[in-house]
């Protein structure tokens, strides 16, 4: 039988149904010391005068950290954006002004955090307030700046060009023109918030057991930040509470946290992110409004091209910014086959909480904004939604987009089959009809969408040319011990999606034993751990990237067995052969009973090597393997290159009503099929579909981080921000196919992300509830009080025209 | 009062998963920071600071609380259960058993909580219908699962107990 496949119950479970995970809160110790930070009360105001004096003679503080401490022991961290991004000066404390409300201002350390906290309404500031910016087409303006050194606040342009789009729409039958269309600022908020402990070391080196989901990314960052060598950072890892790529950029907070334990002696500061601290401060997704949209039809409704001008907004550090500005173009004709393709695309700083990755990052933004195009122009051509879909998909694999990406394979006709029986879709267009008929307003909406997993980091190099990143890695290490174990290490770090249990699957299949034998370690630890600086858990890649280096270190170690089992069974390589015997996991000689079990291969070479002659030298048992996809470097000046390696694909069909008296959306029926090939643990598969799906369900109706004019976040608590709840949830009818990749040695796709397929489900439902109420649906947030607008103010005049 | 004066500890006696605790604690002290620093109990978990996400859901004399939202003073003379206290002679909840069984769990961080609010729910109602299940954890948000596979945990664990009564 074969282990990869079945849904083996998770290893991690053991200890986390016990609450006995660890994670970064949970390190405890005494003589530790906890940070408070005091962030901005303001988007934008100049700090005029800090007096600590009070805070400081406060007994149980040890310290108290301003602008001046972080000048004097601290060097911006690098942003990875061209000019003008290296001119913004990216601190772990605001200096002379805050840029966004919640940037940390000032910092405390005290012997408990209710003291910190006291000790911080002791802290006088004098802020003189500025005009803030919230949107990003206003800051391109440049009235407000909020980097003066960089001069405007535009951090990125670049134009997207394929094809022959003026010659597409000299010859189109129709052009549908969608002036402004808007995907909203949310994040997937893991319930864990960021936390570390930090040891500013009698060796001058810095300590951190964290949750930071990018740990070599981090390290390379934080070293020269803190002025110190890469290697006099020492970054574990143990148990993370979800990420969803929120937790790629709290080195900046971790560096606090060093710096308050230098100042305090080295003792160890903890610092555990309060809840509004993290809606404030810890990165939220990227907003993105697109603009002057033109689509070129033929009479069948086939979309043959797209021109339109996208802003995004990054908040008030580019810091991992402006990738989304490339990322996105993975996906950059989402599932359809259009070839002539001219996106202008423009990144702006506003005076709000920096973005982060989040869970589909950039790339869903685009796939929604391509779903409401097609969404679109079928109510305005009266095509049927399934139809529009069939006309326009993508059917032959592998597929190369117009920007050279290689699209791996699938089959999104079969999935929208697999979806409409799932949903029970002909029994939902009777009620429709009868719903109509009644006046009431019911809505069938498809999203299909791409989950682009495995990165060639030479995207980056699209970006910013003289950034020295490219292709993509993961290590594994394995080590036969003693009692004949297999023990593994992986660079991946993850947080949730159980790679401890899939790497256990695929080497019990390599070996032919159980998956018991295994032992996969939990966390990460950049002093021990081998790693690269690709390695992580992020852009669903574990199923391709982590997979490959385990079945790789697989490989090496068999081929290592195999030759010190000849050498001590006296029988040819060619005759050994793997398997389990009455003592376990063993070698033996085929058609003999001469065998050795793993355990006496272990000790022979790590207890009793006397007998070995020249010929092992080279056999350790210790294996490390690194895989590397294969990528060439993008061709930057065309924008041309293949920018992941697969794409699994969602699609969901979301049935909604809408309610006349409280315009609440209410999902009625829905349905999710995945696509991410070989599925190696179905249960974990369809565990990340379920939770993706979640989080675009309660983006699409509940999650928005709403800012005033002034800069102020409305939604900075989780009462506000109503994160969705199991009162929320639809039951979802899960189905699944598998294209196997080519391109993967398992024919596996990374997946989890989910490509945000709900957001444009939903998204097409409230457009079908609402059409003929004369409503273009043209954000992504439909919150009661978003359609009760709609409703109020029916935009069809001016939200769409068709030539 | 001002904030430079020294707080007066309170003393608090509690019994939790069997075992009895005194401890001195300022009156301030929450119940969540009382059971992970005071106790070393740290499977209960902290997640915001608006009684929103139960994370840190306990059972207090049998009932279901936001040990976020009581203070370790409230607490004193009480009986208290946490996840830690879940497990009988090694062996693990039928709760414990469905969450991991039915992939219930994802990044492990919500866990705890969601099994001291089904653990209440089953306790008060053997046969929760799907919608009793969804009301009982509503206020115990997770981000991984979508909610889906706890669903099912729940109702396998209620079936293994009915079937144990």
């Amino acid at each position: 039988m074969s282990w990869v496949g079945s849904s083996l119950r998770r290893k991690e479970d053991d200890r986390l149904v016990r609450g006995q995970g660890l994670f970064a809160d949970d390190e405890l110790g005494a003589g530790m010391l906890h940070l408070y930070i005091l962030r901005s009360p303001y988007a934008h105001a100049r700090i005029l005068n800090i007096d600590t004096t009070a805070a400081e003679a406060l007994p149980g503080v040890a310290c108290v950290l301003t602008g001046k401490d972080i000048l004097a022991h601290c060097d911006p961290f690098m942003q990875l954006g061209p000019s003008p991004c290296d001119k913004i000066r990216d601190l772990p404390l605001a200096i002379d002004k805050a840029i966004f409300q919640g940037e940390p201002v000032a910092a405390i350390a005290a012997t408990s955090p209710a003291l910190a906290m006291d000790a911080g309404q002791l802290i006088e500031i004098d802020y003189e307030m500025l005009d803030a910016v919230v949107d990003a087409g206003e800051a391109l303006a440049d009235k407000v700046i909020l980097h003066e050194a960089a001069g405007t606040n535009r951090t990125w342009h670049g134009v997207y060009e394929y094809g022959d789009v003026e010659q597409a729409f000299r010859d189109a039958a129709h052009v549908v023109r969608i002036p402004r269309l808007h995907f909203h600022r949310y994040a997937s908020t893991p319930v864990e918030g960021n936390a570390c402990v930090a040891e500013w070391t009698r060796q001058g080196t810095v300590d951190f057991l964290c949750n930071n989901s990018f740990p070599g990314f981090a390290q390379q960052l934080l070293a020269p930040g803190l002025r110190l060598k890469v290697d006099q950072v020492r970054i574990r890892t143990h148990d993370i509470g979800g990420s969803f790529g929120n937790k790629i950029w709290n080195y900046v907070y971790m560096a606090l946290a060093a710096l308050a334990s230098k100042k305090a002696g080295g003792r160890r500061v903890k610092w555990a992110e309060l809840r509004t601290e993290h809606l404030l401060g810890s990165g939220h997704g990227n907003e993105r409004t697109f603009l002057d949209t033109e689509v070129a039809l033929d009479s069948k409704g086939v979309i043959t091209a797209v021109r339109s001008r996208h802003i995004d907004d990054c908040g008030a550090y580019t810091r991992y910014e402006p990738l989304g500005c490339v990322i996105w173009s993975q996906v950059l004709p989402a599932t359809y086959k259009l070839r002539n393709i001219r996106i202008d695309f423009t990144q702006a700083v506003t005076n709000k909480c920096p973005v982060v990755p989040n869970r589909g990052y950039s790339r869903m933004q685009q796939l929604w904004f391509m779903e409401r195009v097609v969404d679109i122009c079928a109510h305005e051509l009266r095509i049927p939604a399934d139809e529009m879909r069939l006309r326009n998909y993508i059917t032959e694999f592998p597929y190369e987009t117009p920007n050279g990406c290689v699209y791996d394979s699938g089959n999104y006709p079969a999935m929208l089959a697999k979806a409409k029986q799932l949903v029970d879709w002909d029994k939902w267009q009777k009620l429709q009809a009868a719903a109509r008929a009644e006046g009431r307003l019911l809505g069938i909406g498809i999203g299909t969408t791409l989950d682009s997993g495995t990165n060639n980091f030479g995207q980056a190099q699209i970006m910013n040319p003289h950034l020295p990143f490219s292709g993509n890695a993961e290590v594994c290490t394995m080590r036969l011990d003693f009692d004949g174990a297999l023990v593994i290490c992986l660079g991946t770090g993850p947080s949730g999606q159980g790679h401890e249990t899939a790497t256990s699957q695929v080497v019990a299949d390599e070996f032919g034993i159980d998956p018991s034998a295994v032992q996969v370690r939990s966390g990460f630890d950049t002093a021990w751990n081998t790693f690269v600086g690709h390695s992580g858990t992020y852009a669903s890649q574990f199923a391709v990237t982590g997979l490959s280096a385990v079945y790789g270190a697989c490989q090496k170690m068999k081929a290592e067995m195999r030759k010190l089992a000849a050498f001590l069974l006296k029988a040819p390589e060619d005759q050994i052969e793997f398997g389990s015997g009455a003592q376990g996991p063993e070698v033996r000689v085929r058609g003999t009973d001469k065998a050795m079990g793993y355990w006496q291969l272990s000790n022979v070479i790590n207890n009793n090597n006397a007998m070995l002659d020249a010929s092992l030298a080279d056999v350790t048992l210790n294996i490390r393997h690194v895989y590397r996809p294969p990528f060439s470097v993008p061709d930057t000046k065309r924008k041309f290159g293949n920018l992941t390696l697969t794409y699994a694909a969602q699609l969901h069909i979301a049935v909604v009503e809408i309610s006349r008296e409280t315009s609440r959306a209410q999902i009625l029926a829905y349905a999710a099929v995945d696509d991410c090939g070989t599925v190696i643990n179905p249960k974990i598969v369809a565990g990340q579909v379920h939770g993706a799906t979640s989080h675009g369900i309660g983006a699409a109706l509940m999650e928005s981080f709403n800012y005033d004019e002034s800069g102020n976040l409305l939604t900075s608590t989780f009462s506000d921000y109503c994160p969705i709840t199991s009162l929320n949830i639809p039951d979802i009818a899960y189905g699944s196919i598998q294209t196997p990749s080519p391109f993967s040695y398992n024919g596996a796709k990374g997946m989890g992300e989910g490509g945000g397929a709900p957001l444009h489900a939903i998204s097409a439902a409230v457009q079908d509830a609402l059409y003929e109420s004369g409503v273009i649906v043209t954000g992504s947030h439909h919150s009661p009080p978003a359609i009760f607008a709609a409703l109020q103010e029916p935009n069809r005049a001016h939200a769409v025209s068709v030539k | 009062m001002s904030t430079t004066e020294p707080i007066a500890l309170v003393p608090v006696e509690v019994t939790v998963n069997g075992q009895w605790y005194r401890r001195e604690v300022e009156p301030r002290l929450l119940l969540v920071q009382f059971l992970r620093e005071e106790l070393r109990l740290t499977g209960t978990h902290i997640g915001c600071d608006t009684t929103y996400c139960g994370a840190c859901t306990v059972l207090l004399n049998g009932a279901p609380v936001k040990s976020c939202t009581v203070l370790a003073v409230q607490a004193d003379g009480s009986e208290i259960l946490t996840v830690e206290g879940l497990e009988q002679d090694g062996k693990l909840h039928p709760l414990q058993t469905a969450f991991s069984e039915h992939h219930g769990l994802q990044c492990g961080y919500c866990t705890p909580g969601m099994l001291m609010s089904a653990h209440a729910l089953l306790a008060a109602n053997p046969e929760p219908s799907s919608k009793d299940i969804r009301k009982a954890i509503q206020g115990n948000l997770c981000r991984c699962t979508g909610y889906q596979n706890i669903f099912k945990a729940i109702e396998a664990a209620a079936t293994e107990l009915r079937g144990k009564g």
